[in-house]
């Protein structure tokens, strides 16, 4: 009873003591740790607002001034200094769409070709791999300018010798995507695991039939992402092609081997906004909005075909 | 000084070898009384030693494996098991600084002889590997898909029915077969393998820890289908789990790791090959007693 009756008092204390540490422990945390939060997340926003904020900028502009020219005159009607209202996309859409063209038949094959070679098949172990390697990494980094002037040097004249002709267009442009669409499909052949080659191999399959029948359908999602990337890319690739010859103002519809020149959607943008006319300049804005949509199509069709029939092991 | 250093290390060379001379000596069974049992030979190997880089990983492998057995090659981690099971098939081939030393005859051909090509002896010699790994394609394509590179185009419905069938795999998946493979539960999917590895006929199957991944319902399937499939085929087995090998296994090989003087390098050597009831209740070597009774390893 008297042990009791002392203990009681010294019992509540103790837990009066524990509890008051325990809500101090739990209480908010230090004023000067809220604030410093705050100011790090508002300054990682800040970023994130400044890398949206130049799409967003481009895309109101070309809107305020292109929203008149948009008209199916646009894509229909070779465009004209006479009839600024008249004129449109139409031979330089064309040229586009040849370039790319163009551009698919080479880097498909050989990209993915060299991917393989250097996924599958090279000696990591070899030297000149190695540099093979780094080499890709570089090209892709490299202006495109240069390129253009690779081009002009080595395809349109020098040893091809193709002339001003869009193929040789189109050959310059594959070649400063290649790195590109190299780099992506060895990406998705790393990604399909050594056991599917290795359970194909037991079965007595060849390495080319393992290759073909396994790895390759494995990866063909990671590569034709890649190659929409890649071409969307090279649809907006300015630079190259005044140096490999497409005109500026072609009023026919080009063909690949035609002499007489011919156009690509960013260079006939680029003539129209070089005008003073307020009319061109809307053109010209047009012009910016069409191919903005058409090139965020294609990105969005990349991501969705990604992760659509990207293969979870 | 030199000579200081040289001494023990020549002395201990003799050493080991004197010992490995009274090993075999003291142990002729190990060679003739299991040899006797054979009925027909599937492998005959004669010192086999894996390199990778230049290091051993295994050394010294003299056993035969015995046709229409199951054969455990059991042992703890890092002795080589694997290895030496990836030699038979010349998987070893795949990886760039795998060298093997010593013979390896198969039905009395050397398997790496210079004109033997790895693709035929694959074809020959199956492989199930430890995570099932079926190809990302319907049930049907993954058994199809061994025919296929065999070059074979006709009655492909009949090859996939028998294997799985074979494989007992038939009754759960036979109004699936073109559902996607990831579907199937991970025993049904090693099954699978198991299919699509007797799909191609082979003579020899070999088995990676088959059951490593899979809980004992699925290992108690596979175990009964690997007794059903040694009437046609022989396999060869690596397994950690002692009961597995005591269970399925005709003959078992038990290998340990090694050190060298330094603790520098290791590598897997045999320590006993005999037949598996031998070796789990009377086995010749101490090792090999502490090693199935639990006591070390």
């Amino acid at each position: 009873m008297e042990a009791g009756g002392a203990s009681a008092p010294r019992t509540r204390l103790a837990v009066a003591g524990a509890r008051a540490t325990t809500e101090a422990m739990l209480r908010n945390q230090p004023r000067r740790d809220v604030i410093r939060n705050a100011v790090f997340a508002g300054l990682l926003l800040l970023a994130v607002v400044i890398a949206l904020a130049g799409l967003l900028a481009l895309i109101l502009q070309a809107l305020a001034k292109g929203s008149s020219a948009i008209s199916p005159d646009l894509v229909n009607n070779p465009p004209s200094t006479a009839f600024p209202d008249k004129a449109g996309y139409r031979p330089a859409i064309i040229g586009s769409l040849e370039l790319i063209a163009g551009v698919l038949l080479f880097i498909v094959p050989v990209g993915v070709g060299a991917a393989l070679y250097l996924e599958e098949y090279a000696d990591k172990s070899r030297w000149w791999n190695t540099v093979i390697e780094v080499n890709i990494q570089n090209l892709a980094a490299v202006p495109s300018i240069i390129y253009g002037i690779l081009g002009l040097a080595f395809i349109v004249r020098g040893p091809l010798d193709l002339g001003f002709i869009l193929v040789a267009g189109s050959l310059t442009l594959a070649l400063l995507v290649l790195p590109m669409v190299i780099i992506a499909s060895r990406e998705a052949l790393r990604a399909v695991p050594d056991s599917i080659r290795q359970g194909s191999l037991a079965l007595g399959a060849t390495q080319w039939q393992t290759i073909r029948r396994q790895v390759l359908p494995a990866a063909i999602p990671g590569v034709a992402t890649g190659v929409i990337l890649a071409v969307s890319r090279a649809i907006g690739e300015t630079a190259p092609l005044l140096l490999v010859g497409a005109t500026v103002f072609v009023t026919f519809d080009p063909t690949p081997f035609g002499t007489d020149g011919y156009s690509a959607m960013p260079v006939q943008i680029f003539n129209y906004a070089l005008r003073p006319q307020e009319e061109f300049q809307a053109l010209a804005a047009a012009g910016i909005i069409l191919m903005l949509v058409v090139l965020l199509a294609m990105n969005s069709f990349a991501i969705w075909l990604r992760n659509r029939y990207e293969q979870r092991w | 000084m030199a000579q200081d250093e040289i001494k023990p290390e020549a002395a201990r060379q003799s050493r080991e070898a004197a010992a490995e001379r009274a090993a075999i000596a003291v142990r002729p069974e190990f060679r003739s009384g299991a040899e006797a049992g054979f009925k027909d030979k599937v492998f005959e190997m004669r010192g086999i030693e894996v390199l990778y880089s230049g290091v051993s990983a295994v050394k010294g492998i003299s056993m035969d494996v015995g046709h229409n057995e199951v054969t455990a090659l059991i042992g703890p981690s890092g002795c080589g098991k694997s290895t030496l099971l990836r030699c038979l098939n010349r998987m070893n081939d795949l990886i760039p600084t795998a060298e093997v030393e010593g013979e390896l005859l198969y039905h009395g051909e050397d398997l790496y002889g210079p004109n033997v090509d790895p693709v035929q002896v694959r074809k020959m010699i199956g492989m199930v590997f430890q995570k099932p790994n079926p190809f990302p394609k319907s049930v049907y394509d993954n058994i199809a898909f061994g025919p296929r590179v065999l070059g074979r185009k006709e009655g492909l419905d009949e090859v996939v029915e028998k294997a799985l069938r074979g494989a007992a795999l038939w009754g759960e998946v036979k109004d699936r077969l073109k559902d996607n493979a990831f579907g199937l539960s991970g025993g049904q999917q090693q099954r699978l393998c198991i299919a699509r590895c007797i799909a191609v006929e082979p003579d020899v199957i070999l088995m990676d820890e088959p059951c490593s991944a899979l809980d004992p319902i699925s290992t108690g399937k596979i175990e009964d289908l690997m007794i059903e499939l040694k009437e046609r085929f022989s396999i060869v087995i690596v397994t950690h789990n002692m009961q597995q090998a005591a269970r399925v296994s005709d003959r078992t090989a038990f290998l340990m790791v090694e050190l060298d003087a330094e603790e520098h390098n290791r590598w897997g050597r045999l320590v006993e090959h005999d037949v598996t009831e031998r070796i789990f209740t009377n086995p010749t070597d101490k090792r090999t007693e502490d090693y199935v009774s639990g006591k070390v390893g």
